[in-house]
């Protein structure tokens, strides 16, 4: 009886002994809690490091069944990663929030918008050259779109094992836009692009074309990469919704309940497939440096661009809001803003800003999809 | 000589930071207008003297609308 006794309360106790044998769960326990501090305390994007940080936690406490077959986050994660269900779902809230009118009243800011999507092709080259099997140089170049549900959507789709670092590096690096870009602006622009003043003469955009901007992007982007339709259409679908104000409750719902439920569903899964032993590997960090580098490149490409354009247009456009070409939105837009006023309190260039950064924005998601369809059209995805 | 501080950008006032009578120098920061979520402070283009304050916090104002008028 006693013996019965002794054996049990053990059984109460060989977690704890686990931890120290395991100790690459012990290294991610308090990943989990940095991801927290993080999310809690620095405010660093805390709709996902929370549910993030809460599911990396809960994957590496020894002997946890939460991903194992019939586990709880395991069913979530078939059921909306495995299916690339959540990332669609979270893609038509991004579409009801996200007001194109800057990019359309401006088209020449769409130009930006792809210029600053190189970053993923650079990168992907350089992750092939470092040895990466071609798939999965293909989710990490992907962070180079700036775009967390772009990332998972790919790499949730081409190379599951990946995901963790990858849906980190880009949340991560999202939100650390205002502190990565900032440098790169002003180290490749001289005093003078700096301070071009451009100022917003654009005329509102009518209903009419902000209605028939989402089918012409669905259809024509559908026909060229069709690989990359549910990407395009579910955020052409929310905006659609949005623009066509007659179905304000969906529109709603999209943007505000089905993202939050997705979001705490998302992260949860993305933290969860942080297990120690899968997770710390050199492979991770040179993932984590890949993409940091990817949005660099990003914003170097963005810039450079910017100032093709200041010459063309013989100085009248500011080469900084070309570091907006990105997905981030709209925070990439208002660092320009802010890092223009550094230099220039009378040069107001936030809505040039956010037309570069719209344009980013369906331009990482084209970028996505014309890559998956040249790698079908490669033979290398199905 | 007049001059006209107009709203770069279609946006909400947030706040009025001066009031009519206050001398202010080039660039000190007139009124808040708030655009795609952003604070964007609106600033004197010259040394000069509110003459008139054309808005009122909460205003919705278009691109090139008078916000102030500077003496």
């Amino acid at each position: 009886m006693m013996e019965a006794i002794i054996a049990g309360l053990g059984g109460l106790v060989i977690g704890f002994k686990m931890l120290f044998v395991n100790w690459q769960s012990l290294i991610m326990l308090g990943v989990g809690g940095v991801l927290l501090w993080l999310g809690i305390k620095k405010d660093c994007e805390p709709l996902l490091l929370v549910p993030i940080g809460f599911g990396c936690i809960l994957v590496n406490i020894p002997m946890s069944d939460v991903m194992l077959k019939d586990g709880f986050i395991r069913t979530i994660y078939d059921a909306g990663i495995d299916t690339e269900l959540f990332p669609l779902l979270i893609f038509i809230g991004i579409g009801a929030m996200t007001d194109f009118g800057p990019v359309l009243a401006q088209p020449y800011t769409f130009l930006l918008g792809a210029a600053g999507q190189f970053g993923i092709f650079l990168t992907l080259m350089l992750a092939l050259f470092l040895g990466f099997p071609k798939l999965d140089a293909v989710s990490i170049g992907i962070i180079g779109a700036c775009d967390g549900p772009t990332a998972i959507y790919v790499t949730s789709k081409y190379a599951p094992h990946l995901l963790g670092a990858v849906a980190v590096a880009a949340y991560s690096y999202m939100s650390l836009v205002p502190v990565i870009q900032p440098p790169i602006m002003k180290a490749l622009t001289t005093e003078k692009e700096k301070k071009t003043v451009m100022k917003f003469t654009a005329k509102p955009v009518s209903k009419t074309t902000k209605l028939l901007f989402p089918l012409v992007i669905t259809i024509v982007g559908g026909c060229i990469a069709p690989k990359g339709l549910p990407l395009l259409a579910t955020i052409m679908l929310g905006n659609l919704m949005k623009e066509s104000g007659v179905v304000a409750r969906l529109a709603g719902a999209a943007e505000n309940e089905i993202a939050n439920v997705v979001t705490l569903f998302l992260g949860l899964c993305i933290g969860a497939t942080m297990a120690g032993p899968a997770f710390i590997r050199a492979e991770t960090l040179i993932i984590l440096g890949l993409g940091f580098l990817a949005i660099c490149l990003d914003t170097v490409c963005g810039v450079l661009f910017g100032k093709l354009l200041y010459i063309i247009t013989g100085g009248k456009i500011n080469p900084l809001i070309g570091s907006a070409g990105i997905s981030a939105f709209p925070m990439a837009a208002r660092v320009v803003a802010k890092v223009g006023m550094q230099y220039n309190k009378k040069n107001y260039l936030l809505m040039h800003a956010m037309g570069a950064n719209a344009g980013g924005q369906i331009g990482s998601v084209i970028a996505a999809a014309v890559m998956l369809s040249v790698l079908a059209g490669m033979g290398v995805i199905r | 000589m007049a001059i006209d501080v107009i709203a770069p950008m279609p946006g909400t006032i947030k706040e009025i930071i001066v009031k009519a009578g206050d001398a202010v120098k080039e660039d000190e920061e007139l009124v808040i207008l708030e655009a795609m979520k952003m604070e964007n402070p609106i600033v004197a283009p010259s040394n000069g003297t509110v003459k008139e304050i054309k808005v009122k916090e909460g205003d919705k104002v278009n691109t090139s609308q008078v916000l102030v008028v500077l003496g």
